[in-house]
């Protein structure tokens, strides 16, 4: 008997609970481990550790906003990357104006960059990013607006499948492209860096690190719940039909272009919440984040993880991005080949990723 | 000339601008018992006349069959009702207030007129009651859907259609899993969610076994009465075993009307199925 059908009411599957409930046990331990816990213990997670799990975090959120569109609406959306960084660079601009008067140059008003480019004044569009919450209303708006913006364009003349991914790649490649420019004002080529503190807090100590990491982990849930809302209400239901019989759901009424654009528009401002978090703990943004690359590299996560599932999502990014970590120590130049591999080898066998073979011991068992 | 013509009839003080007509009514009324008006109606694609000043009447309740050989026009006809096509002449009209021809084929929906196509195209990866579900009349605008809620009167109004469609023991299947007779009448249950008053079913049997046919033929007599139901179909003992009334289409006009008995003994009709050539 297939499981009884449920419309349009909120509720977690089985995967979801198993990875709430191990996120909760992570976020509880983590900080506990590693304040605690004396550094000559083996149960001591060090400081280092705690970062790069916050890094991971923020990855799984982006995942999780491209299984959104990718998985539940079936937008191959390479634009994520764009958006992750859009969102990092609104909070690095914050970082930067948080520096002050301690850079090298000892500029009160201007960024080292600006200071070594002989500016003599600070352009208008970095105007109010001394204020948290300024940025922190760009880091939502930046991306949202540029997917609405976009999304109402593509979506509107009914650009679709692979013509809808080449335009969105296009769109990074162009970001990436301008955002190298030292006259665009944002740090050219090496990006923003040598960030000090975040709302008084030195990024440096175990405290603000355990902090961001238990904020990661906060706007994950948060993202999940979020999108997991989304997908199991009748709005979901739609974007699945979207996915599978566009233009049998716009035949029984549904204005598909409507759809498409808010999903797409909520999950570019979760991929640039991702990118706020994951800036501060890494230290630095720069254009490479715009790169092609990393947007491919987001669906391999996704297709890796199990597509529409959004908790298969959250699995890829860390295992593939914990694999990465782990071979880039020991063997720099294979990463790209085992990458590459670990893809075809999930399409062949898995088409479902890992989260179907989870699926399929749960509908057997 | 023709631009100060248009300026010229755009400034007439006893004529208002088309924006300014106050929108057609679109209560549907039926008072004089007929829901579907087609008159003088022909379609012409490059130079071929697929529909030749047709004229068709549907009664309020009525099923009926059109039939026809392959090229007649009976999916065109269809596509001018449901707004897809734009004849080149001719008035179209549901009811006695409803102009078709100035709606576009969403608002066509809207007014009460579902179509069924020849393929059917249920939503695979979903359950039937979901089926259902996504195509029952209700506000479909983004946020109202997001947050859209089952109402009881909704709850039962699915469980009438599954009954009425005989997919009760399907409910929580896969469309994908059905069979093909059991998707054409979950087609017809979407179509019946939307709450329609006139229904188009193209070719409905086409690939059916004799079983489902049966089924199919009980279905489609059920929904007489209750809604008005237009049939297009080839199978011969199909349309006898539904049929109050046939008409033939034959090169884009109607070649004769009437009972199936009368039909088949036209002798216009044996020369255009038996005769060969037009
Ligand atoms: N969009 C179109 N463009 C050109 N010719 C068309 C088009 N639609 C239908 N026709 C032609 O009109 C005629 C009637 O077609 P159709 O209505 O599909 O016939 P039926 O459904 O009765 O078999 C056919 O000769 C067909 O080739
Ligand atoms: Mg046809």
């Amino acid at each position: 008997m297939p499981p009884v059908t449920r419309l349009g009411t909120f509720h977690l599957d089985r995967g979801g609970q198993i990875f709430l409930a191990l996120l909760a046990l992570t976020t509880l331990l983590v900080p506990v481990l590693n304040l605690a816990v004396p550094a000559d213990s083996s149960l001591h997670v060090s400081t280092f550790t705690v970062t790069l799990l916050g890094k991971y975090l923020t990855y799984a959120l982006l995942a999780v906003a491209v299984d959104l569109v990718w998985g539940y609406l079936g937008i191959l959306s390479l634009g994520h990357a764009a958006f992750f960084a859009l969102g990092g660079y609104a909070m690095g601009m914050y970082l930067m104006r948080q520096i002050g008067d301690r850079g090298v140059y000892g500029n009160p008003e201007l960024p080292d960059f600006m200071v070594f480019l002989n500016w003599s004044e600070l352009p208008w569009f970095w105007h109010g990013f001394d204020m948290f919450w300024f940025a922190a209303l760009m880091v939502v708006l930046a991306p949202g607006l540029l997917a609405f913006v976009f999304g109402w364009l593509a979506f509107r003349s009914r650009v679709t499948g692979v013509y809808l991914s080449i335009i969105t790649q296009a769109l990074t490649y162009a970001l990436m492209l301008a955002f190298f420019r030292n006259e665009m004002g944002f740090g050219g080529n090496n990006g923003l860096t040598d960030f000090k503190d975040l709302l008084g807090f030195d990024l440096q100590s175990d405290a603000t690190r355990i902090g961001l990491f238990v904020a990661s982990a906060l706007a994950l849930a948060g993202g999940y719940l979020a999108c997991r809302a989304i997908v199991t209400s009748k709005l979901g239901r739609v974007a699945v039909a979207i996915r599978d019989a566009e233009s049998r759901t716009r035949f029984i009424g549904y204005r598909v272009e409507h759809v498409k654009l808010w999903i797409f528009t909520f999950s570019a401002v979760l991929a640039g919440i991702a990118g706020a978090l994951y800036v501060p703990q890494v230290g630095i943004i720069n254009p490479g984040e715009f790169s092609p690359l990393n947007s491919i590299e987001i669906l391999i996560w996704v297709a890796i993880g199990g597509r529409a599932t959004l908790y298969g999502a959250v699995l890829g990014a860390i295992l593939v991005n914990y694999g990465k970590t782990y071979l880039t120590g020991v063997m720099p130049d294979a990463w790209l080949f085992v990458l590459g591999g670990l893809f075809v080898l999930v399409t062949l066998l898995l088409p479902q990723g890992l989260a179907g073979l989870f699926r399929r011991k749960e509908t057997t068992a | 000339m023709k631009t100060l013509d248009n300026l010229r009839a755009a400034m007439r003080r006893d004529q208002v601008w088309d924006f300014m007509v106050p929108r057609q009514a679109l209560e549907l009324d039926m008072s004089h018992g007929t829901i579907l008006y087609l008159e003088d109606i022909s379609v012409t694609f490059d130079g071929f006349r697929a529909i030749n000043h047709l004229n068709l009447y549907i009664d309020a309740g009525e099923l009926r069959c059109i039939i026809g050989p392959n090229g007649a026009g009976k999916t065109t006809m269809m596509d001018i009702i449901t707004g897809k096509t734009r004849p080149d002449t001719g008035t179209a009209w549901f009811g006695q207030t409803i102009d078709l021809l100035r709606l576009s084929e969403p608002e066509i929906a809207s007014v009460g007129i579902g179509r069924k196509f020849q393929k059917p195209t249920v939503f695979e990866q979903h359950a039937v009651l979901e089926n259902l579900e996504l195509a029952m009349a209700a506000d479909k605008r983004v946020w109202p859907t997001l947050l859209a809620r089952l109402t009881p009167e909704q709850r039962e109004r699915i469980d009438e259609v599954l009954e009425t469609i005989g997919l009760q023991d399907q409910r929580d299947q896969r469309a994908g899993a059905l069979s093909h007779g059991q998707k054409q009448w979950l087609e017809i249950g979407m179509l019946l969610m939307q709450n329609p008053y006139l229904l188009l079913v193209d070719e409905p049997v086409a690939g059916m076994t004799h079983q489902e046919m049966d089924r199919t033929a009980e279905l489609l007599r059920s929904l007489a009465g209750k809604h008005s139901v237009v049939v297009v179909e080839h199978d011969m003992d199909f349309v006898r075993s539904i049929a109050d009334k046939v008409t033939v289409l034959h090169q884009g006009s109607v070649l004769a009307e009437g009972s199936m008995d009368e039909v088949r003994n036209d002798p216009r009709v044996i020369e255009v199925y038996l005769g060969g050539g037009p």
